[in-house]
This record gives C-alpha cells, sequence and structure tokens, in this order.
C-alpha cells in the first residue's frame, strides 16, 4: 500500500475539507496551469482538474494535473465516460497514478452536444457507476474490470459525485448509496444555492448513514455577474432561488454580491450535519478563490 | 419498424446526375409506415427530380426489397436502367446492390433507427439492437437507446423535469424507468448496480449474423 494522498488523510483525521477546482486551458500552454495552481497554493487541500468540462477540447486532466501537483498542489483527476472505453479509462488510470496523481472523481460527463464538437461520437462504455467501481476495485483488489490481476495496481482515492437537485429526486439518494456501495469514499455535492431543499436531501443521506460511509462535500459555485448566474440557472439539474437572482440583478457591485452570497452560502452550509467540507467552483473567476476561502474563515489550510 | 428519412433532393439529384435512365424503387413495408420510402414517396422523389434532372424516370415499387422473391420481379426493370434509386432502407438498398452486381444502386433515404410511429409525421427511437436485452430490468424502457449517455445504473445529473439534458424535447430515459418501476412496485431493482456489460452482442463484435443451425441442418 502505497501513501495514501493528502485529501484522505484530511478527510480521516476529520478536518473539514476545502477544495476546489482548475479548468485546464484549451491550448498547450503549461504556464497557464501553473499560474492558476500558484494562485491556489496553500489555500485549498486538494484542487479538481477538469476532463474536457462542457465537452470542449482542453489539455487532459492527467497533464495539466500533473503540471499543478509540480507546483505543490494535490489535485483531483476528474474522468469521464463519454471519451473513452474501458482500455483507454483503465490505462489512463494506470499512467495517472504511474504520475503521482492519487485522487479520482468518476463522472459520466456532460453530453458531447454541449460543447464545440457535437458531430462527435460519444462512448458510454462504461456508465460513473461503472466507473467508480472498477477504480475502486483495482484500488482495493487489485483487479481490472475482465477479473484479471494487476501486478502494481493504481490505489487511487476514489470520488463520486450526486445532484441533489436533478431528476427522479427519489433516485439520488439511491444513486449515491449506488456509489458509495460501488466504492466511492468522497462525495462532491452538485453546486448548492437552495440550502433547503439541500438540507432536506441530507437528511434523507443521514437516515440512510450514508455520511457515515463516505465525506460528503457540499458544491459552492461563486457568480461574478448576473449573466454567470442566470447561465448557471439554465444549467440542466441546476437549482437557483429566483431571491438570489434577483439580489444579484438588483446589486451595483456585482461582484462584492456574488462573493457574499457564496460567503453566506458556506456559512450555512458548512453546518449541516454530515457535510465534511466544501467544494469551491468559480468558472471563470479562480482568482476569488483565495479571498473567498479567507473570508470563509477557513485559512490557514491543516498541516497533515 | 425501421424508420428512415428522405435525403434532400438536391443530395439525391447530384448522386444520379450522370445517369439517363433511373428506375425508382419504393418499399411498401417499414419506410411505407413512416412515410418516407413507400409508393407514393417513390412518385414524389421522382416529380420533384424531374425539376432539376433531364434524365429518364420509371417508377416502381415491390413489398420488400430486402427479400428475394419481392425482388425477382424488378429483374427485366433494372436490366433496363442505367442505375436503381431505392427508397428502401439501407438493408434494402445492399440487398438490391447484392442482386444487381453490374448496376449503380443508389440511397434515395437516410436510414435512422428502429422505432416507433407516435402521431403523423412524428416518430422515436425504441431499440438499437445492441443484442443483450435487459428490458426486464428496467420496466420495458431501453437505457441504451433511449438513454444519451447510455446508462445502465440510473440517471445522469443532468435530468430535470423529466427530460433529457441534451434537449428539452427528449424524454429522459430513467425517469420513465423509474415512473414504470414505481408502477410495478419494482423500485428495488434500481438498487442493484449493473456491471460493465459484454457489447460483443452490439455492433461493437464486428457485423454480426443470427446461424440457427438447428434450422440448417445441411451446414456441416
Amino acid at each position: 500500500m502505497s501513501e495514501k494522498s493528502r485529501l484522505q488523510k484530511l478527510f480521516e483525521a476529520g478536518k473539514f475539507v476545502v477544495t476546489t477546482e482548475i479548468g485546464p486551458p484549451m491550448s498547450a500552454d503549461a504556464e497557464n496551469v501553473r499560474v492558476k495552481a500558484r494562485e491556489i497554493s496553500g489555500k485549498v487541500d486538494a484542487a479538481n482538474v477538469t476532463d474536457c468540462q462542457t465537452s470542449i477540447v482542453r489539455m487532459s486532466s492527467i497533464a495539466a494535473a500533473v503540471i499543478a501537483q509540480s507546483e505543490g498542489v494535490e489535485t483531483i483527476m476528474q474522468m469521464t465516460c463519454r471519451d473513452r472505453n474501458r482500455i483507454a479509462i483503465q490505462s489512463d488510470i494506470l499512467g495517472a497514478y504511474a504520475l503521482g496523481l492519487k485522487n479520482i472523481l468518476c463522472l459520466s460527463g456532460d453530453h458531447q452536444s454541449f460543447g464545440n464538437d457535437p458531430q462527435s461520437k460519444n462512448v458510454y462504455d462504461i456508465d460513473s457507476i461503472q466507473l467508480t467501481q472498477a477504480v475502486a476495485s483495482m484500488a482495493n483488489e487489485g483487479k481490472f474490470i475482465n477479473g484479471k490481476s494487476c501486478k502494481t495496481p493504481a490505489e487511487f482515492f476514489v470520488g463520486a459525485t450526486v445532484n441533489p437537485f436533478a431528476d427522479p429526486e427519489d433516485i439520488q439518494i439511491l444513486r449515491l448509496q449506488k456509489k458509495i456501495n460501488a466504492g466511492a469514499r468522497f462525495i462532491q455535492t452538485q453546486a448548492v444555492y437552495d440550502v433547503d431543499r439541500f438540507e432536506a436531501f441530507m437528511e434523507k443521506v443521514r437516515r440512510k448513514g450514508l455520511h457515515e460511509k463516505a465525506y460528503i462535500q457540499a458544491g459552492i459555485l461563486v457568480n461574478k455577474s448576473l449573466r454567470s448566474i442566470e447561465m448557471t440557472a439554465q444549467v440542466p439539474g441546476m437549482a437557483i432561488p429566483e431571491e438570489l437572482i434577483a439580489r444579484m440583478r438588483d446589486a451595483d457591485d456585482k461582484q462584492a454580491e456574488g462573493l457574499k452570497i457564496a460567503l453566506e452560502l458556506i456559512a450555512k452550509l458548512k453546518t449541516i450535519p454530515g457535510i465534511s467540507g466544501i467544494h469551491i467552483m468559480a468558472v471563470g473567476w479562480e482568482s476569488i478563490v483565495p479571498e473567498l476561502v479567507g473570508q470563509a474563515g477557513f485559512l490557514p489550510r491543516p498541516e497533515i | 419498424m425501421i424508420v428512415a428519412e428522405r435525403k434532400p433532393i438536391q443530395e439525391i439529384a447530384d448522386s444520379v446526375r450522370k445517369y439517363e435512365k433511373l428506375l425508382i424503387v419504393g418499399c411498401g413495408t417499414c419506410v411505407t409506415v413512416s412515410l418516407s420510402g413507400g409508393e407514393n414517396e417513390a412518385f414524389t422523389v421522382a416529380n420533384l427530380l424531374s425539376l432539376v434532372s433531364d434524365a429518364k424516370f420509371d417508377v416502381t415499387y415491390v413489398e420488400r426489397q430486402c427479400e428475394p422473391e419481392f425482388l425477382e420481379k424488378l429483374d427485366e426493370a433494372v436490366s433496363k436502367a442505367d442505375a436503381v434509386l431505392s427508397l428502401a432502407c439501407g438493408v434494402g438498398v445492399q440487398f438490391m446492390a447484392e442482386r444487381y452486381p453490374d448496376k449503380p444502386v443508389l440511397p434515395a433515404l437516410n436510414t435512422t433507427f428502429m422505432g416507433v410511429n407516435r402521431d403523423v409525421g412524428y416518430l422515436t427511437e425504441m431499440c438499437q439492437g445492441c443484442g443483450n436485452c435487459i428490458l426486464e430490468k428496467t420496466g420495458g424502457v431501453c437505457p441504451v437507446a433511449r438513454c444519451s449517455k447510455s446508462h445502465f445504473n440510473g440517471p445522469c445529473g443532468g435530468s430535470q423535469n423529466g427530460k433529457c439534458e441534451i434537449s428539452n424535447e427528449t424524454d429522459c430515459a430513467w425517469q420513465l424507468i423509474y415512473e414504470r418501476l414505481k408502477r410495478l412496485d419494482q423500485l428495488d431493482r434500481l438498487c442493484e448496480i449493473i456491471p460493465p456489460r459484454d457489447w460483443r452482442t452490439s455492433r461493437d463484435g464486428g457485423p454480426r449474423k443470427v446461424d440457427r443451425r438447428d434450422l440448417r441442418p445441411e451446414v456441416e
């Protein structure tokens, strides 16, 4: 067994974990990733590195994650099922682990119709739950999907996502349960704006004891402008109370209001029983993360 | 039923441009039901082509272009034509091409999917012919053909108000599966993790065939 990731150690030590995201550039610009990594170094515990998010061609999550780690930021490699079959997925998992990545977040991936290449073919050889099971089975039992043994397996700390606001609502708890049964050890939620609805969801999570089987991070999306929150509201599976959109509409200083809303949400979310951390998505406004983390009282980050 | 749509008339005109005598053949089964390739549509294609082409057209149709006994009656007409324009699905076009190795057989339709007629001119996909049916687990709604991501273990996070993340006009298959299983009191089926499937029975295993040796005793 190789050394655990910092993320895993923090969760296991009962620390309240703070993560954010690095979106790789639509280019081969390594410096772009280095700059983003330096900005958040020491301000968060780890950073997700997205895998061609919204189906737009970007530097691969593995390559960008390795660059970010060279700047001292631990990463959570995102992996989707959209672009690779089980051969490519497992090959990438081995390679990523060999390069020093230790955390993985398993996703199905946005449909390619969202991106710049809607003409492309998708794969979906396996779905996100099957991916979760595959990575966990390699980590725990040293097995490939085909059941054969892997001599030096990738021992990722396995994460998955849940969207408490997607439909059918009843199924989301079931999906979470399935992901945890499949081997997910930590869970990141879709961005929360509707705290009441999220509390009701967490009540169900606690009733099933799922928060004791996996570490659950509440997702936060910080919006820079009215357009940003309006666009977010249009994303399928996103629930934003009209009141919050109105606040952004009425605010003179949109950035200050966006920050204020995010801070208020964090203050509420971190007290919900069963929440082990916050995951901050600052799409298009990554530079705000250090300030947001500071004002939320999350600094300094714990040593481990 | 196999569903098809007529190609844009200009695309058809471009493909038949160099032929002087064209035999246009409709197909009387699936594509007649989807109002794309029957006898009426064959005449429509001829009329439209006559506006943009100087070629001579003969129009006919057979019950099914995918069976030899129906094709037989075309032999003479095909022999007189420079090329055949088929309004069948891809199966019919290919079967004609096999039967008439010296004649170009051109498609007038795009074969789209296996589905049903829900209203006049409104058809939806139901089956992908993946070769390993799991409808018993999913309440009779197919996640392979009807979920945009072919998920086996429930909806993705993009399902909202019963619709798929790709379009408000596309039903979320998993919403339909959920509702159906709830009604049948079989929601517990959703708890099972369905493992990665064997796609060899689908297109991924290469071109498929059904070989019933029990029905072909003459084959060793």
